[in-house]
């Protein structure tokens, strides 16, 4: 039976995404599409009739005429222009109920193209509370497509188009004229749609607060402020239940293993290494928990209003912000999310940044570093004083993004127009279902970097650490006979200023590849140097007592800065096309890190 | 008078939209989301600490705008002639 190919079209906020994971639920495939970091989803669905339906999710788009590269995906695979797409069967266009008026547009340009297509309705339980009624019939006659009602976040909301799937759709028959595409939305609005008001009161009275000069930013620093808190705090129980369990499993191995190579591999390579990123498993998920959260619930959009003007005093704008804030995720795909931002410049100064912002994999650094040195307190009997450190690290990297895209600005002479443009969605409550799948996609990238590149780089570190193995008679540690220890000592020459010991130097290196890497290996150099093996499981007290404050606080700043990520670097070559743009890049990361170290080093030590 | 001139909480009806030059892609996005003539326009707020950026409501969506786009937007006030 031949496969039906479903492309799901809409303005930005129509709900599609939710109706995709509807339809599909978990049997979704994200990749992106190829020679652009647009990301393309599809998922498969069996109808009640037993046919097999391919979907794709096509980036949102208010009209075929692009502005931004992900409008650019949508129409050409709409028109069958990329040649790795084939164009799809049937179009279902998907439209808020609630928001016509701006939809239909869209709808009418589409139907344009004659191509079978299917209207589908969401969200019409909003539409009902509201008291808007939509003429089903009356539509579907007018338009001459059919017209399903749909709940893309109530179980079994997307009956009525997995019905409609089984259906052949022949290509519309239309009366429609294209010549002025808003005069007949008004026609159609007037004929099919009646509406108590046009917006929506509760969303009213949510903004008056919101976006409130000064209740607005007092809110947004609250929001800010708990996510941080809630990063440290709530993960704390379960991170303690990993690290147990992986401690338990390095004990059992050790008895069980005889004295050698392998023992030590597993031992010390791969549970000490691998296994102590794994265990900032649960702060990720929370940090990504409240990302998704804030976008579904359409409070993202307002808080780029709320900062567009300190953006702009940057020489960015308020779009930068949504990018900014999932660098705070990853600044991979805060890089490919810039693709949003329409003006050539805003845009590269916007990925210029968005390294500073701090991510999730510095996360393992910090919270490693700031549980060795930073003491566990309360302040003011209100917060906690790591939970403090750790949002005024998070806030150094912002000052300092700020401070560098002002600096961008000026040596440009930037006098050309940037736009804002933004569309302020109703606001939603956020869907049980649609955050599942979100957090088990990012939580499951996160496990692949883990058993990927960062369980081979430990493994590798491991060798380094331990070959050559020391001539019988040699006084010191094994691993300063090794190459890591030789290689480190050499490095150490760069980083002494800094306060880094050879030990961290050696550590930065695979901390190349990813960043939360560095805690792994400095895992895996501790516990091969260290006589008492099962204390290396315990890196906390052993950088507490071996590195001085200032050595921990220069580390803590150079993270900051460093650009300890070559798959950042790779994105941002990819998405500038430029290796002048990436080593520009790269370079001033690296001279702003090793001098905040400095800095901090050199003051620490005479303070302390 | 232009969008960006309108008090806060104005109301008003846009009679015309200026292109700014012969392929200016922000006019022909404004109108894309619904700012063409004859659709009122209300002034809902503007943000922190200046008057940029605006929150304009046309039809049932709001929308952010720095005064660079209003401004390509002319409108009368409701009961002013022209």
């Amino acid at each position: 039976m031949t496969t039906l190919r479903v492309a799901l079209v809409g303005n930005p906020n129509c709900g599609k995404t939710a109706l995709f994971n509807q339809l599909t639920g978990s049997r979704q495939k994200v990749a992106n599409y190829a020679g652009v970091t647009v990301e393309r989803k599809e998922g498969h669905l069996t109808t009640a009739a037993h046919h097999d339906v391919l979907v794709v999710d096509l980036p949102g788009a208010y009209s075929l005429a692009a502005t931004s590269p992900d409008e650019a995906v949508t129409r050409d695979v709409i028109l069958g222009r990329r040649a790795d797409e084939p164009s799809p069967d049937l179009l279902v266009c998907v439209a808020d109920a609630t928001n016509l008026r701006l939809h239909l547009r869209f709808v009418l340009e589409l139907l344009a193209l004659g191509r079978p297509m299917v209207l589908a309705l969401n969200m019409v339980d909003e539409a009902q509370r509201r008291g808007i009624h939509i003429d089903r019939a009356a539509l579907q006659l007018a338009l001459g497509i059919p017209v399903v009602e749909t709940v893309a976040v109530r179980r079994g909301g997307a009956m009525a188009l997995i019905k409609q799937l089984d259906l052949a759709v022949p290509p519309p028959q239309s009366h429609i004229a294209t010549q002025d595409i808003h005069a007949q939305v008004r026609t159609l609005l007037q004929q099919t749609v009646s509406m108590p008001r046009v917006t929506d009161r509760r969303d009213e009275v949510i903004d008056r607060i919101v976006l409130h000069p000064v209740w607005g930013l007092v809110l947004l620093a609250a929001v800010l402020f708990l996510m941080f808190q809630a990063v440290f705090s709530w993960a704390a129980p379960l991170m303690d239940a990993i690290e147990a369990t992986l401690q338990a499993s390095g004990q059992a191995l050790r008895h069980v293993l005889p004295e050698g190579a392998l023992r030590s591999l597993l031992v010390d390579g791969v549970i000490a290494g691998a296994g102590s990123v794994l265990v900032f498993l649960p702060q990720i998920i929370i940090l990504f928990l409240f990302i998704l959260v804030l976008e579904q619930s359409g409070y993202l959009p307002r808080a780029a209003f709320l900062l567009d003007r300190i953006m702009m005093t940057a020489g960015l704008t308020g779009r930068s912000f949504i990018p900014l804030l999932s660098s705070f995720a990853c600044a991979i795909p805060g890089v490919m999310a810039t693709r949003t931002i329409q003006n050539p410049r805003d845009r590269l100064v916007t990925i210029m940044i968005a390294p500073l912002m701090t991510c999730s994999a510095r996360l393992p650094v910090y919270a490693l570093l700031i549980g060795a040195f930073i003491p566990q307190r309360s302040v003011l009997g209100l917060f906690n004083l790591q939970g403090l450190v750790l949002f005024m690290l998070y806030l150094a990297g912002i000052l300092s993004a700020l401070l560098v895209a002002a600096v961008l600005k000026k040596l440009r002479h930037d006098t050309s127009e940037h736009a804002l443009l933004l569309e302020l969605p109703s606001y939603r409550l956020p869907n049980v279902r649609d955050l599942a799948l979100g957090l088990w996609e990012r939580a499951t990238i996160f496990l692949h970097r883990v058993g990927g590149i960062i369980l081979s780089l430990t493994i590798l570190l491991w060798f380094l650490s331990s070959y050559p193995a020391p001539p019988a008679g040699f006084s010191g540690a094994a691993i300063d006979y090794s190459m890591a220890g030789r290689i480190g000592h050499l490095l150490q020459v760069v980083f002494a200023p800094i306060g880094f010991n050879w030990q961290i130097s050696i550590a930065l290196i695979p901390g190349l590849a990813a960043r939360e890497v560095a805690v792994s290996s400095l895992a895996t150099v501790y516990a091969i140097s260290g006589s008492d093996t099962a204390a290396a499981e315990q890196l906390v007290p052993i950088l507490a007592s071996q590195w001085s404050l200032a050595t921990g606080l220069s580390l803590l700043a150079w993270y900051v800065f460093a650009p300890q990520c070559l798959s950042t670097l790779a994105v941002i070559r990819r998405e500038t096309n430029s290796w002048r743009s990436t080593a520009l890049c790269a370079g001033y990361l690296f001279a702003l890190a090793y001098v905040a170290s400095l800095v901090t080093y050199q003051v620490a030590r005479v303070l302390w | 008078m232009r969008l960006h001139e309108l008090p806060r909480g104005g109301r008003a009806v846009i009679t015309a939209i200026y292109e700014l030059s012969a392929e200016d892609v922000i006019a022909r996005r404004l109108m894309e989301l619904g700012f063409v003539p004859g659709e009122p326009v209300r002034l809902l707020a503007t943000g922190p600490l200046s008057a940029e950026p605006l929150l304009v409501q046309v039809g049932s969506t709001r929308f952010a705008l720095r005064i660079a786009e209003a401004s390509r937007i002319e409108v009368a006030m409701e009961g002013e002639s022209g």
